[in-house]
């Protein structure tokens, strides 16, 4: 008894990928052939992946923005009640001398005590006192690559190590805030990334069960010659691609343009604020991710297509 | 070539497309199937292609018993079985050339061959100087010379043909009867369906007469 795969041919691998670039390329030229129906589609995903593909964009933009903002992570260093101005100034002057560390300012009892007396309204309570019961601080801001929370608390340990030191203060809550809302836009952005691409996936999946009705009659008759499942199922694996892939391009000029419409404005605010910030267009990497998503969401959605509806279709 | 042993078709609803029956052909024999339409001529090429199973009994085709073909090796199996419509199911947005190339293409050959091979089959049918023709502009004749010349290209072993000269005049159906005699004498295996019984009845091939799905007559070439 013979094996019913005897005659397979084409199998050699240089015949196989010529094959795949022949189909590739017909695929290609098909879609070109109707060009209204291929750019409508295209549009629909190009939108679609826009829209995350900006959001990501923008939030870099607003992190990198905020870079300047976390020097608000300030550490207020108490010293010990017998720590007297000079050795405080001593330990500053130290401190200075650390390259992670801004700025480092001192603020000795009496002036806490003027400011602490006219900001709380305590007056009366605080001429009952003997004594300024204040002791001398220090306030010190990191370089802003130090201000992560993560960076702060090593920072804060060291200070802590200091003999002048009683204890220090740290107000992480911006810091910590911040980098709570950023992290929840970034989910945000995920999400409205996930549902888009199921989106795409839906779409492309749509249009590709659309063309197999299309090619009922050809398929049909692929199958009654000889054709294997995965020789029809090629071609609208590659339409289903180039969907995805153009798609990407289309979106990554949306957000292009929308990106430099944006700049002007910007670059005005930003003037206003004496920043240089300005809106830099999509990285590499950005654009790399973007066109391979775009072009696996098409290939994945016309692969769902396929194996759904290509088994129904028999020859009769 | 073909072996049908007590082989019944049995559809959903209880009819019986075909009953019991057994026969061989044997390799190079040019066989008639005949009998009404609803006979059961239909099922049994379609058993051959594997475009059905049978219910009970064995189909043997070139050694092969087709019950042990699983899904994913139909194609290679179809590949070695040209097959004939009376509608001729060509593509009518592609040319002659590109419809009967398609056997060679699904099969994955080589360019130069393809074109060495359909030529060849274009030229036994007749059809050498209509390549880049679309089928809908040829006549009804020219039609069906382009599906066999498509069931044929690939060189199988066995050609099925169903009700080839349905729609065509006697002296049209008599031509291609002369074709499949051609393509017997050099050695190709033909079933070929067909209620047109005076023509069939000059050629003195062998006849297989189905009625109600049961093999009633069986005439031996003479």
């Amino acid at each position: 008894m013979g094996s019913a795969r005897t005659n397979r041919g084409g199998s050699d691998p240089s015949t196989w990928a010529l094959r795949h670039l022949q189909v590739a390329l017909a695929s290609l030229g098909r879609l070109c052939s109707a060009p209204l129906a291929t750019l409508m589609t295209t549009a629909v995903i190009g939108i679609a992946l826009a829209l995350p593909t900006g959001l990501h964009v923008t939030l870099n933009h607003v992190q990198q923005l905020a870079g300047g903002w976390e020097g608000a992570a300030t550490f207020s260093l108490f010293l010990k009640q017998e720590i007297g101005e000079k050795q405080a100034e001593t330990l500053a002057a130290k401190l200075r001398r650390n390259p992670r560390l801004a700025k480092v300012q001192v603020i000795p009892p009496d002036l806490a005590l003027a400011e602490f007396r006219r900001l709380s309204g305590f007056e009366g309570a605080l001429d009952a006192l003997d004594e300024n019961p204040l002791p001398t601080v220090l306030v010190i801001e990191p370089e802003p690559e130090y201000s992560t929370p993560e960076a702060a608390e090593t920072l804060m340990a060291g200070f802590n190590r200091q003999a002048e030191v009683d204890f220090t203060q740290l107000d992480l809550q911006w810091v910590r805030r911040f980098h709570a809302i950023t992290e929840i836009a970034r989910r945000g952005v995920l999400v409205i990334a996930a549902l888009l691409a199921l989106a795409v996936l839906l779409i492309v999946g749509n249009t590709i069960r659309l063309e197999i009705q299309n090619h009922r009659s050809e398929i049909e008759i692929t199958k009654l010659i000889g054709g294997t499942d995965a020789f029809i199922r090629r071609p609208f694996l590659y339409n289903g691609l180039w969907y995805g892939l153009s798609g990407g391009i289309l979106a990554w000029l949306l957000v292009s343009l929308a990106l430099w419409l944006l700049n002007g404005p910007v670059e005005h605010l930003a003037g206003l604020y004496h920043s240089d910030f300005d809106l830099s267009a999509i990285g590499l990497p950005t654009l790399g991710a973007l066109l391979t998503a775009s072009a696996l969401l098409g290939l994945l959605g016309s692969w769902i297509a396929v194996s759904r509806h290509l088994s129904d279709i028999e020859p009769d | 070539m073909i072996h049908f042993e007590q082989v019944t078709k049995r559809y959903p609803g209880g009819h019986e497309g075909l009953s019991n029956a057994s026969f061989h052909i044997a390799p190079g024999e040019l066989v008639f199937l005949t009998g009404h339409s609803g006979a059961g001529k239909s099922t049994l090429l379609r058993l051959i292609g594997l475009l059905e199973r049978c219910t009970r009994g064995q189909v043997r085709v070139n050694g092969r018993n087709l019950g042990r073909i699983g899904r994913r090796d139909i194609p290679y199996h179809r590949r070695e079985v040209g097959m004939i419509f009376q509608d001729h199911r060509l593509l009518h947005d592609r040319t002659v050339f590109d419809n009967v190339a398609m056997p060679l293409v699904v099969a994955g050959m080589r360019h130069q061959e393809i074109g060495r091979r359909v030529r060849a089959a274009l030229d036994k049918v007749g059809l050498l100087n209509k390549e880049k023709a679309r089928p809908i502009t040829l006549s009804g004749g020219e039609q069906q010379r382009v599906g066999i010349a498509r069931a044929v290209v690939s060189k199988p072993p066995v050609v099925l043909a169903d009700e080839p000269t349905g729609n065509l005049d006697p002296a049209l159906s008599q031509e291609i009867m002369d074709l499949f005699m051609q393509f017997n004498r050099v050695g190709v295996t033909l079933l070929i369906a067909t209620h047109d019984l005076d023509l069939i009845s000059r050629m003195g091939q062998r006849i297989l007469t189905l009625n109600r799905g049961r093999l009633v007559r069986d005439s031996a070439a003479g």
